[in-house]
Order: C-alpha cells, then structure tokens, then sequence
C-alpha cells in the first residue's frame, strides 16, 4: 500500500516538474524574441518551412472539410427547406471552430513532430550542449525562431484553410446543389461578425504556441538515444493534438461566457 | 589555468563524481583517464557549465564558475572549446559554416578574415578540401578532425577533448593524437584530454589524473602512473595480466573476482 502511495505521489511530482520546466521553457524562449541577437535568417528560414511547405495539407483539409460540411449540411436543413442558406452554415462553422481546429491539427502532424524529431536528434548528437559550448543560447536560436515563425504561421495557414473551405462548400453549393453564386456568397459573409475574425486569429495564435511549444519542450527533453527520438516525436504530436481540443474548447466556452 | 576542488556530484541519488579535485596549469595538457561510466565526461560538462556541481569549487583562469547564470557563463566558455565525442557538428551546416560557426555568430570580424581562418584550421586538420561539404558525408575520422578544426578557430585558451580517438582506425587515432601534440607545441593551449586509449593517453599527456567509480584515484604523471601498485590501475592498465584467467572479472574495488563456468553454477544448483 504504501508503495502504491509512493508511485502516486513520484508520478505527480513528476508532471508538476515537467509542467514547470515547460512553462519555464515557455517564458525563456517568449522573452528571448525581445533581446539580441535577433537570427532574423533562421525566423524567415523556420516561417517558410512552417507556412509555405504546410500550405498543401492545409488546401487539402479546406475544400474537403467545405465540400463535406455542405452536403452534410443540405441534408439537414432540407426539411425545413433552408437548403439554400446552407453557406451560413458552413462559413459560421469553419471560422469559428473546424478551420482553426483541423488546420492546428493537421499542422501539429506536420510541423510539430518535425520540430520534435529535428530537436530531439540534436538532443541526443550533443548538437545542443555544442551549441552552448560555442556560446549560443540554444533556447533562443532553436526555440524563440520557431515560436515567431509559428505565431506568425499558424494564423495565416488558418485563414487559408477558412478561406479554402469557404470555397470548397461553394463548389458543391454551385454545382451539386443549385445554389447561386452571390445567394452564397452573401448568407456567408452574412453570418459572420467582426467578433469571428477575433476568434479565428486569436484560436490559431494559441494553437500555434502550443504546437511550437510542445514539440520543442519533447525535443530538447530528449533522452535514451534514437528510441527517444521516436518517443518523443509520438509524444508531441498526441500531447499538441490533446491540448487543441481542450483549449479550443475552454476558449470556446470563455469567448460564449464573455458574449462574444 | 583550471582549478577543481572537491567537486561532489550526484545524479538521480547515485554518486557520480566524489571529492573529485585537480589543477591543470595553462599550456598543459592534462589526460582524463578511467573506464566507461566513471565520471570523465562529467567532468568536462562541470567545465563547461553544461553541468553544476553539488558542492566544490571550480575556477577557470581566475574566476569561480559554480553557481554562475547561463548568461554569465558565456564569457568563460568564450575561451574555451570543446571536441565532443560524436563530434556533434550541426548536420544542417556545411564544414565552413561549422569550422566558423562561432565566428560568424560573434561577428567581431569580416567575412574574409572569417574565411581565412576556417580555412586555416582545416589545413591545420588537413581537410582543406572539405569546405562545402555536409558532415553526413564525412567519415568519423574526419568529422573528429573537422570538430577539432571548430575549436581551433576561435583561438581559444583551452580545448576539451571527449574521447577523440574512439572509435578510430589506427591512422585517424595516429592523426588525433599528432593534432593533440602539436596544439600543445605550437600554441600552448591548456587542453584536457578525457580517454580510455591508453596510448594516446602516454603520448599527449603532461599529467594523468584516473577516475575509478566517481572518485580520483591517481594524480601524476606518466612513469607514476606506469608504477603504481593500485590493483584497481594495475587493471585498467594490464588487464591481460590481471585479468589472465578465463571467468576473470574486475572487482569494484580493484580485486579479482572469478566466475565459475556455466557447467559448474548448473551443478551447484539446488535441483
């Protein structure tokens, strides 16, 4: 029994110190985007890498998350014959929760554990104890660069996403179901204030720090060789897509409290 | 100049290093002997700052590192370099960017000086011909030799050295050793050593110090070392004396301990 008690109580203490050097890490690295030197190279290199070469897995999750949400939807409002405001739907949807949501997630796939694995070889290479050795804070040129890049990213990649699937609902909208173009184009824009373009940034900003944050934090806490790389690469993708969910769903839940 | 004094060092509630104490003069260089596991790289980390001791004191040149921030550390690691076992050159980085890596992030000098210096100590390693290429496409010997050519660039006042001959072919290891030698001669850097290659140990060596099971276990020189009557050294450096019988293993505490064959343990065995 008392063993019992003393795995429970090592196994918390355990989180409480992971918690804490994460959120350490966090603030570490946060406050090194406000002190030289800057590695503007390694910012735009990391911003290219995340954005540009996510662009189309995120095109790919738009249109089909639309087109699906569109036909899905038509069959829904068809009895009470409201087929033709089926954009409404889908625009309302896709801005606030899936587009922020899928795009975050299929970016932690992508992104994420490729920050994970790429940190956690030079973990276990010494490439980042040889990096302090030379004088680099490693914090600053591995981490801060990637936050910046995924702060300025993620948002962007969710617009697109937004915009995308906005599209891909018109497709089907247009040529599967008869809809006409500014009929649309119109219920869309319609159903979406100027508080939904708060959530839709504000959502990817968060999900962007964690994705980032996360897979650094399992990178560069590394141990055991290439069998931790693989550890750690699984580790970060589940713990960023776990945290997505819930902090979109407390977010969601704190932007409906705030009446927004 | 570095100065150790009883470095105490625990991980996870094991006893990693124990009263560990040693001064290493400038332009000597100074071996780190000791099998797998008993502390040696430790002991470079703890120089390096990568590592803080329990308790002790370690000063470099004049000043005491334990208990200094990062930040405050990288005025102290400025003089220094460090050769690490795997080499650990930036895989994203060709040889050039690698040899002058610390040098373009200082920025103290132009483009061209930087250029000629990173070129300089590749011809001192005799890589010259590497500059653009990517370290995946070195052997070991020659990525030890580049990361030795990384440290040489900065010019520091003392170079660490995890290990630079492991797992070398005789020609690389012959090499290493030279390029050990030759820093010592010709530009009297303070250099520590951590090796089990007992002859590259005798060749580069001005003092050994051996770490058995954490703890400091011999300081001397070369010959002192040769004659110690330690059974724990005598071991470690003759093992096919000490160890000459088969079922032979090294005790703990530097005996003998012998095992019985398997056919025998089998019959001692309650049935």
């Amino acid at each position: 029994m008392d063993l019992a008690v003393t795995r429970i109580e090592d196994t918390l203490k355990g989180y409480a110190a992971a918690v804490q050097d994460f959120a350490q890490l966090c603030v570490t690295a946060a406050a090194g985007a406000f002190r030289r030197p800057w590695y503007v190279q390694e910012t735009i290199y990391h911003m290219n890498r995340i954005g540009v070469g996510s662009i189309f897995i995120v095109v790919l999750t738009g249109i089909f998350t639309g087109m699906v949400l569109t036909l899905q939807g038509a069959i829904q409002l068809e009895p009470y014959g409201a087929v033709p405001y089926v954009s409404k739907l889908v625009s309302a949807s896709v801005v606030r929760e899936l587009g922020p949501v899928l795009a975050a997630l299929m970016i932690a796939g992508r992104v994420g554990s490729g920050i994970a694995s790429e940190l956690a070889t030079m973990q276990v290479t010494e490439q980042i104890d040889a990096l302090r050795a030379e004088g680099t804070d490693p914090i600053k040129k591995l981490i801060t660069t990637r936050l910046i890049a995924s702060l300025v990213m993620v948002p962007v990649l969710t617009v697109i996403t937004d915009g995308i699937a906005m599209m891909g609902g018109y497709l089907i909208a247009h040529f599967s179901l008869s809809i006409d173009t500014f009929f649309y184009w119109t219920w869309a824009f319609a159903a979406l204030g100027p508080m939904d373009l708060v959530y839709g940034l504000l959502k990817p900003l968060v999900f962007g720090f964690i994705v980032c944050m996360v897979g650094c934090y399992a990178g560069i806490t590394t141990s055991g060789g290439t069998v931790g790389v693989g550890h750690s690469t699984t580790h970060a993708m589940v713990t960023s897509s776990i945290l997505i969910l819930v902090s979109d769903f407390f977010m969601t839940k704190l932007f409906i409290y705030w009446g927004w | 100049m570095i100065r150790f004094s009883n470095i105490f060092l625990k991980f996870d509630g094991r006893q990693v290093l124990q009263n560990i104490s040693m001064d290493v003069p400038a332009g000597q260089t100074q071996v780190i002997l000791g099998g797998s596991g008993c502390g040696k790289t430790t002991t470079l980390r703890l120089i390096l700052g990568l590592l803080h001791p329990e308790s002790g004191s370690i000063v470099i040149n004049g000043q005491e590192i334990v208990g200094l921030t990062e930040r405050q550390m990288a005025s102290i690691r400025a003089q220094m370099a460090m050769v690490f076992q795997g080499a650990a050159l930036f895989d994203s980085l060709t040889v050039r960017e690698n040899v002058g890596y610390r040098l373009w992030e200082e920025g103290a000098l132009d483009n061209e000086s930087i250029e000629q210096r990173v070129a300089e100590s590749l011809r001192f390693v005799g890589l010259e011909d590497t500059l653009d290429k990517m370290p995946a496409e070195l052997s070991g010997g020659m990525k030890k030799r580049v990361a030795i050519a990384r440290a040489l660039a900065c010019k520091p006042k003392i170079i660490l050295y995890d290990e630079p001959t492991a797992g070398l072919d005789p020609i690389n290891t012959h090499l290493v050793s030279e390029l050990v030698c030759r820093l010592h001669r010709e530009e009297h850097v303070t250099q520590i050593v951590v090796t089990h290659d007992l002859e590259c140990a005798y060749r580069i060596a001005d003092r050994l110090i051996m770490i058995h099971r954490g703890e400091a276990i011999f300081d001397g020189s070369v010959d002192a070392l040769q004659a110690s009557d330690d059974p724990r050294i005598r071991t470690f450096l003759r093992p096919e004396e000490v160890l000459a019988e088969p079922g032979c293993f090294p005790h703990k505490d530097g005996g003998v301990r012998v095992v019985p064959p398997m056919s025998e343990k089998a019959e001692q065995a309650p049935a």
